[in-house]
């Protein structure tokens, strides 16, 4: 009951949100919102620490805008095909990857992402350093235009929600349960005559595609897709989000996300511009010293403590 | 010639090839500090490419503030990062004994981030250049290629740095004392010797291998903020093809993926940024545990 009431109040708030603030900022937050949570399946359930997720995020971006600018596919499908392609790139990847644990799965997924970046940078559909640029938005079933930021912003909620939404039935789902399990004691799940790699790939391929959508939804809103989104620097963003609002919680990711780009918006545009990866780098070191848990798990712990 | 054959001038090729093995030398440092932090801490050091920037850095201070030139800088440069690593290692590190290793790599990443944007907002992200030491300028014409006197010396410095870390943990007291604490540091502790102290200590000297690795790098490459911010990524690379296990093998790896780098540069430029990289992968199917590895 308490919980329902929750989420129909926070579906309000998302609701007459873009009446407040600028609904370009909330979108941005949405697309970090999901790619976190994306993450967090990954990292948070799976127990797998992927440096190379902003080779699906970004690389998503591409697919998309090439598919939305050159082939003129409908938004829609635009954005489904960079999901896809995310979530093939993340079968490549994760297939290497899942051959090593620990630091080694994070060192490999690393490599295999700067890897990536290198191609893209090469290859000429991706446009180089200039990125593409221009991409249509197009219009939601071929009835809403997108070209206007509100109409654009139920569009992204819905898009993002289902993204979401998608991962918190994952988690609760059988599935979910046996990848908690091997993330808690790899043998004993193994010994129970579960296909590890199998769930971990799955997981790793599913977790790719979501951060593809949420690399591809991003693409849309801002009619761009740019090297920024592939380069190893937004791998760690968005560790730092999912670590910063609590690994392994539903709200966490998305609280993260919510505080690094409304901390980088801000910082952006006063004195301290040039000192925002001096102050991402602070926000991490006190958050693994003090602070694992995350603002999500360290506000549980404090309700769970003082009833 | 075989050279001739496949129309490439031996002038190129071999200087390639001397490129290639030059860079080979930084992976092989890098990679072996990485490997000693990494059996006495269990973590990777995601700091160790800031670090060898710093070790760079550290050289044009020296010569800015002190008037120390290039040889002084060769030992003091490590010295200087080697006791900051210490003073990280005792202020952060440390508080993450016993918490899973992964947190060891996001606390050395974070600390990275500061560095290095430290760094670029100081000096700007543009490099400044470091005069070799004029013993080493100039060079030789060996008839097929010419030979740069302080390339030659990169190479040599670096193998000899490798071989004395090897000979310091396989044949002195001290490196038996770090072998067994990798290996269990319990029971190491239980017989008397001071771990903690140990485990410093081995922080230290693989950080000061990195900066010594950018004291060497600061007259070829141009001294700037971000040098280590790509290399480092390829360094994993390496050690992920090397496994962590073996330091000859971090040595051999590193040589030989800095000339297959050199090699690919003269064959397919376009393939030479990611020629490490698919390596890597390739190992990872053939011999997940990697060529030096034992277990995965």
């Amino acid at each position: 009951m308490k919980t329902k009431l929750a989420y129909l109040l926070l579906l309000a708030l998302l609701l007459v949100a873009p009446f407040l603030v600028y609904p370009v900022f909330l979108m941005k937050l949405l697309c970090f919102a999901l790619f976190a949570s994306a993450f967090n399946l990954i990292l948070g359930y799976g127990g797998l620490l992927s440096f190379g997720h902003a080779a699906f995020f970004g690389g998503a971006g591409y697919f998309t805008g090439h598919a939305l600018k050159v082939w003129g596919l409908p938004t829609e499908l635009g954005i489904l095909a960079g999901a896809l392609g995310a979530a093939l790139m993340g079968l490549a990847i994760g297939q290497l990857a899942i051959r090593r644990h620990g630091i080694y799965f994070a060192m490999i997924t690393l490599a295999m992402a700067q890897m990536a970046y290198f191609l893209f940078v090469t290859s000429s559909f991706t446009g180089g350093e200039n990125g593409l640029q221009g991409i249509p938005r197009g219009t939601a079933l071929g009835l809403f235009d997108l070209q206007n930021n509100l109409t654009l912003y139920y569009f992204v909620l819905a898009i993002c929600a289902l993204g979401i939404g998608l991962i918190a039935r994952t988690v609760r789902s059988p599935f979910g349960q046996v990848l908690a399990a091997i993330r808690d004691n790899e043998n004993r799940a193994r010994s129970l005559g579960y296909d590890i790699e199998r769930y971990k790939l799955l997981a790793f391929v599913l977790s790719a595609g979501l951060a593809g959508l949420a690399g591809a939804t991003k693409t849309v809103v801002f009619q761009l897709a740019s090297l920024t989104d592939v380069h190893w620097h937004m791998s760690g963003e968005v560790v730092l989000m999912t670590l910063l609002g609590g690994l392994g919680t539903l709200a966490g990711p998305a609280v993260g996300a919510g505080v690094i780009v409304t901390l980088q918006n801000y910082l952006a545009s006063g004195p301290l511009s040039a000192w925002v990866p001096v102050v991402l780098g602070v926000i991490f070191v006190i958050c693994v010293l003090a602070f694992r848990r995350g603002i999500v798990g360290e506000l549980r712990a404090l309700i769970r403590n003082s009833f | 010639m075989l050279t001739d054959l496949l129309g490439i001038p031996p002038q190129v090729l071999f200087g390639q090839l001397l490129l290639g093995l030059i860079n080979g030398a930084f992976y092989a440092v890098l990679s072996l500090g990485l490997a000693v932090i990494f059996g006495l801490l269990n973590i990777v050091n995601f700091s160790h490419g800031a670090l060898y920037m710093l070790g760079a850095f550290a050289t044009l201070a020296l010569v800015q503030f002190f008037g120390i030139g290039y040889w002084g800088a060769l030992v003091l440069a490590p010295l200087m990062v080697g006791a900051l690593g210490i003073v990280i290692e005792r202020l952060l590190l440390r508080r993450l004994v016993g918490v899973d290793h992964l947190y060891g790599l996001l606390l050395t990443f974070g600390l990275a981030l500061v560095i290095e944007g430290t760094f670029v907002k100081l000096f700007g992200a543009s490099g400044i250049p470091y005069a070799a030491p004029a013993a080493l300028s100039g060079g030789v014409n060996l008839g097929f290629m010419f030979l740069p006197w302080y390339r030659a010396w990169v190479v040599l410095a670096s193998v000899v740095v490798c071989l004395a870390t090897w000979l310091l943990f396989e044949r002195t007291k001290i490196g038996a004392y770090l072998r067994a604490g990798t290996e269990n540091p319990k029971l190491l502790q239980a017989f008397g010797v001071n771990v903690p102290m140990l485990t410093t200590l081995a922080y230290g000297y693989g950080v000061a291998l990195a900066a010594f690795a950018g004291v060497l790098a600061a007259p070829i490459t141009q001294v700037n903020p971000l040098m280590g911010s790509n290399l480092i990524i390829v360094v994993f690379a390496v050690v992920v093809i090397g496994g962590m296990g073996s330091i000859i093998g971090a040595i051999v790896t590193g040589l030989a993926m800095g000339m297959i780098e050199g090699l690919t540069k003269v064959f397919w430029p376009e393939a030479s940024a990611t020629v490490i990289f698919l390596v890597m992968a390739i190992v990872l199917i053939l011999r997940p545990a990697g060529l030096f590895g034992k277990t995965a």
